[in-house]
């Protein structure tokens, strides 16, 4: 499989994610600059953590006006697989390519730390190589990280099983624990946690790879643009 | 223009004999931009001129080193054709006054001091220092000053990209009125990847590049060069404003032009910003320099070319480039959006001359702003000490109280409120993060890893400058030998009171002397650093507090931690337990957490005796022989016991502890809580193999105890002194922060 790995100027996991793709799960990985307007032939793309555009006014609010994040959209309407990580899912509510909203932690402040989480659902793109109800220990970083969605949006989240992971402790405030979430697709995903921060054992932690694994060896339907 | 009097010069912090030898070095009167351009560049922030004479005892070779002190960043060889980068720099003064943007900027100047270099940051370390935050008088504003700083590094560092792998945090009445917030900067490149900033080659391009210059932090650097007194609350328009996605976007841009080929020299623009900036660049390569200020990007209009040469706006750089090649660096920094201009050429005649509206401003020799600043040999007597030789008689009526007093006290409790508001792990290189023995971050395509230790003690250092500031030394290189990793390098961080005081003065030289001495000792020269003076509130001088970087290196493998991994081990004391007098009992934690108090001196260090303990340790974790690892520091054997009892593991499992047998005459509280050096705790399953090393070293080793589930159980012959839960610990341990930062009493007076 090929991966790109979207670079926003303020992406700065852009390359952790290009190194766990590459590196850890030796596959093609490739950066895709924000100006560009076409994805190339890749099969996937992970929009990475960071600041995109220095998110001075609301993380992603300017990434969405992007010409790559155009491209997203119809890569994502033709059914690629798209997965945001931390300003990735970010940037994919603020392009409503996924539902809700990522607001400030409850607490206003960072928070990097490892979190056990749940695995809500195991029928997507991302987590079929995971077992429900898995738990996962994966790192988050982040200052707006808490989910939020109107309540008739997270019952339809749930009702369509479309809750990806859920912290079992909450470290933003997050609605109903939601820490991912798909789109009606299933081929969208966002997650606050990073899965490519714990894919290396000589950093002590690999849940990550359940994720990246599912990623990498899904079913492609995506047509190439 | 405005005329030159005596009160315009005093205003401008230069004393009347300065002003003379602007005089002499010009010929002339200067005017008032010149005046200016002066003040800041022999201000003591930029010039060290009380500190150079002394700075010169400090070793600053060995064959690792490629870049010594004089750039922006010391460079060290860490093999495999890999250097790494690096430099610690205080921002004290801006902190006290605006804490969140007065630390935020001090990590921005940092890192652009490594990335100037070409090296890509990969990591960066804080030490900062408080008052207290339960003081009933002052309590509240450190708790605001804390949480300002904590929430700037975290601010600037996060969005930057650079994750904080460690540091320390210490809280203290000394530091009330004048916070020390100092970071460390660490980046990895090639050999052939070093940039230096000289402006070389007549008639190359003088290029301006990153953020427009605005009018803020005007005087930054004098204004660091000053006692506080009331008037500096005003003093608010000197910090400047940080902007770290600019900052993203500098990195970025400049490595990536930097790989043109077209960059001849390349500096940042910190203290007093365009001034030093041209000088510096001019007078190491003997060239001259001319700007333009027209040229140069504005934020606002009507900026004089006073106030542009002073300007302190965050994220720019000056690049000198090879003429008729600017047009393939323009590019780069367009397509990262940022403003590049040519503001002026590289001369021959060696002068800095600024240009304003086809006007002269400033005429000056580069040298005279860079080299021939003032030098000052201060007199300096006794060092300031008004602590007793001797304390009181120390008899606990509880020890076990004794100790979670200590663990949920500032100093000891775990910092986790503050590192787990730092990205710590982003470019996933940091193999041990924040909490364990020392930084440690992997260098990717290599074998090699580095590793990093921050450390200060400002109460040994009042006790004894010299030896507070060796002990210093020792403990930090005994981090990276616990972590594995053999020590290679040096930055400081000086910082102290008004040198102008004899007895402030001769703390300064003191220290600087042990810190020769040490470095010399443990072969860890020093390529650079930082001299932060005038660290004074209202006539009070703060604790003499050098902190000290050293970096190592080690084989890349997954790290020993200082938890002990499972019950059933063998605990041994590395080192010994000392051989402490009640003197040295004086300067401990113990003494100022539970006692109150501070006498007598520092805990006395056999070098000889710390180099061998070193290398015993450092070989013992490199061959696995040892389980876990722990140096003992602040808090002594108790608190080294209970952390490495502290383990991370899952939830659900029981925490790790141990059942220690001691065979002592010491008095317990000295047993337990001494702070002797040279000790290291282990734990192992073939002890024979720590035993065999450490008798081929000489080194003593004794076996003191196994470890076990759930509890901590210290004993001296029949004697109880310590038993407990390990959790009933953790639990203070853990939240010590948290429980501070939110006493009721505090939260409800007004300050």
């Amino acid at each position: 499989m090929k991966v790109g790995v979207v670079v926003f100027p303020g992406s700065n996991c852009d390359h952790d994610a290009w190194y766990a793709v590459s590196q850890s799960l030796h596959q093609k990985a490739e950066f895709i600059w924000h100006e560009s307007a076409s994805l190339g032939d890749v099969d996937a793309v992970i929009l990475p953590g960071g600041f995109s555009y220095g998110d001075y006014l609301r993380c992603g609010a300017i990434a969405k006006f992007s010409p790559v994040m155009q491209a997203v959209s119809k890569f994502a309407r033709e059914g690629g697989l798209v997965a945001g990580i931390c300003n990735g899912f970010q940037v994919l509510t603020e392009a409503g390519l996924l539902p809700g909203a990522l607001v400030r932690n409850e607490n206003l402040k960072f928070v990097c730390k490892r979190v056990p989480l749940e695995v809500v659902t195991t029928d997507s793109s991302f987590s079929h190589q995971a077992t429900k109800g898995q738990i996962l220990r994966l790192p988050v970083a982040h200052g707006e990280g808490c989910y939020i969605a109107d309540e008739r949006t997270l019952d339809q989240l749930e009702a369509e099983d479309r809750v990806l992971v859920r912290y079992l402790e909450n470290p933003n405030g997050s609605m109903r624990n939601i820490a991912g979430i798909l789109n009606e697709k299933r081929n969208v995903m966002g997650m606050m946690p990073h899965p490519e921060r714990a894919a290396d054992p000589l950093l002590g932690n690999t849940d990550g790879l359940t994720i990246l694994n599912s990623l990498i060896h899904a079913q492609v339907t995506a047509s190439k643009s | 223009m405005s005329k030159i009097t005596p009160e315009v010069i005093a205003a401008h912090q230069l004393t009347q004999s300065e002003y003379d030898k602007v005089l002499r070095l010009l010929g002339r009167e200067p005017s008032i931009t010149e005046l200016g351009i002066f003040s800041v560049m022999w201000s003591e922030h930029c010039s060290y001129k009380s500190s150079r004479i002394h700075l010169k005892k400090l070793p600053t070779e060995s064959p690792r080193v490629l870049q010594g002190p004089g750039e922006n960043a010391g460079i060290i060889d860490i093999g495999d054709g890999n250097a790494i980068a690096f430099k610690i720099e205080s921002h004290n003064h801006p902190s006290f006054i605006e804490p969140f943007q007065g630390a935020a900027t001090g990590v921005g100047g940092i890192l652009r001091d490594i990335f100037t270099m070409g090296a890509r940051p990969i990591a960066v370390m804080d030490s900062i220092r408080f008052g207290k935050l339960d003081d009933t008088k002052t309590g509240i504003r450190n708790q605001h000053i804390l949480e300002g700083v904590v929430s700037g590094i975290a601010h600037y560092g996060n969005c930057f990209g650079v994750p904080t792998v460690g540091g320390e945090c210490v809280f203290e009445e000394s530091y009330d009125g004048n916070p020390l917030v100092n970071v460390f900067a660490l980046g990895v490149f090639r050999h052939d990847e070093i940039f230096y900033g000289k402006a070389s080659g007549v008639g190359n391009s003088v290029i301006y590049v990153g953020a427009k210059t605005g009018r803020d932090g005007i005087h930054g650097a004098s204004m660091a060069s000053a006692e506080f007194t009331e008037e500096s609350k005003q003093k608010r328009p000197n910090v400047q404003v940080g902007d770290p996605f600019m900052e993203k976007l500098l990195l970025e841009a400049c490595l990536e032009a930097m790989k043109t080929g077209a960059i001849v020299g390349i500096q940042d623009m910190g203290a007093a910003g365009l001034t030093s900036s041209t000088c510096e660049m001019g007078s190491r390569a003997g060239t001259g320099i001319e700007i333009e200020l027209d040229k140069v990007p504005q934020r606002e209009p009507g900026m004089t070319a006073y106030e542009m040469m002073l300007s302190e706006s965050q994220e720019r750089m000056l690049i000198v480039a090879q003429h008729g090649r600017e047009e393939e660096l323009y590019r780069v920094f367009q397509k990262w959006g940022l403003d590049a201009v040519q503001i002026g050429v590289v001369t021959a005649d060696g002068m800095l001359r600024v240009k304003h509206h086809g006007a002269v401003m400033a005429e000056i020799p580069n040298r005279a702003l860079a080299d021939e600043a003032p030098r000052y040999d201060r007199p300096h007597t006794t060092p300031l000490r008004t602590a007793p030789l001797h304390g009181p008689e120390v008899r606990s009526k509880d020890l076990l109280a004794d100790l979670k007093k200590l663990l949920a006290s500032g100093d000891l409790g775990s910092k986790r409120w503050i590192y787990e508001q730092y990205d710590h792990q982003v470019r996933t290189n940091t193999v041990s993060g924040p909490g364990a023995e020392a930084a440690i971050v992997r260098i990717k395509g290599s074998k090699t890893s580095v590793a990093m230790s921050l450390d200060g003690n400002g109460r040994y250092c009042y006790l004894d400058p010299r030896e507070g500031t060796k002990l210093i030394v020792a403990e930090c290189c005994r981090n990276l030998s616990t972590a594995g990793a053999l020590p290679i390098a040096t930055t400081n961080n000086l910082n102290f009171g008004n040198p102008e005081r004899p007895e402030i003065m001769a703390q300064l030289v003191e220290s600087i002397e042990g810190l020769a001495e040490a470095c010399r000792f443990f072969e860890v020269p020093v390529t650079g650093g930082n001299v932060s003076l005038y660290n004074e509130t209202l006539g009070t001088p703060i604790f003499p507090t050098p902190v000290v970087g050293i970096v190592g290196t080690l084989e890349t493998a997954p790290p020993v931690g200082i938890h002990f991994p499972k019950p059933g081990s063998t605990v041994i004391l590395l080192g010994g337990l000392g051989k402490p007098t009640p003197d040295e009992l004086g300067g401990t934690q113990y003494a100022k957490v539970v006692l109150d108090q501070l006498w007598g001196k520092p805990p006395s260090l056999d070098m000889d005796y710390e180099k061998r303990v070193q290398a015993t340790i450092r070989e013992l974790v490199r061959s696995r022989a040892v389980e876990s690892a722990h140096d003992l520091g602040d808090g002594g054997l108790a608190i080294a016991l209970a952390e490495s009892s502290f383990g991370t593991g899952g939830s659900s499992q029981e925490a790790i502890g141990a059942d220690i047998r001691l065979d002592s005459d010491l008095a317990p509280e000295l047993l337990l809580f001494h702070e002797g050096p040279s000790r290291v705790l282990v734990s192992a399953t073939d002890p024979e193999k720590v035993f065999a090393l450490a008798r081929q070293n000489n080194v003593e080793a004794v076996a003191i105890g196994v470890t076990l589930e759930s509890r901590l159980v210290v004993r001296n012959r029949d004697v109880t002194l310590i038993d407990s839960r390990v959790d009933a610990l953790n639990d203070l341990w853990a939240d010590a922060l948290e429980h501070l930062l939110q006493d009721p009493v505090l939260v409800n007076t007004n300050v």
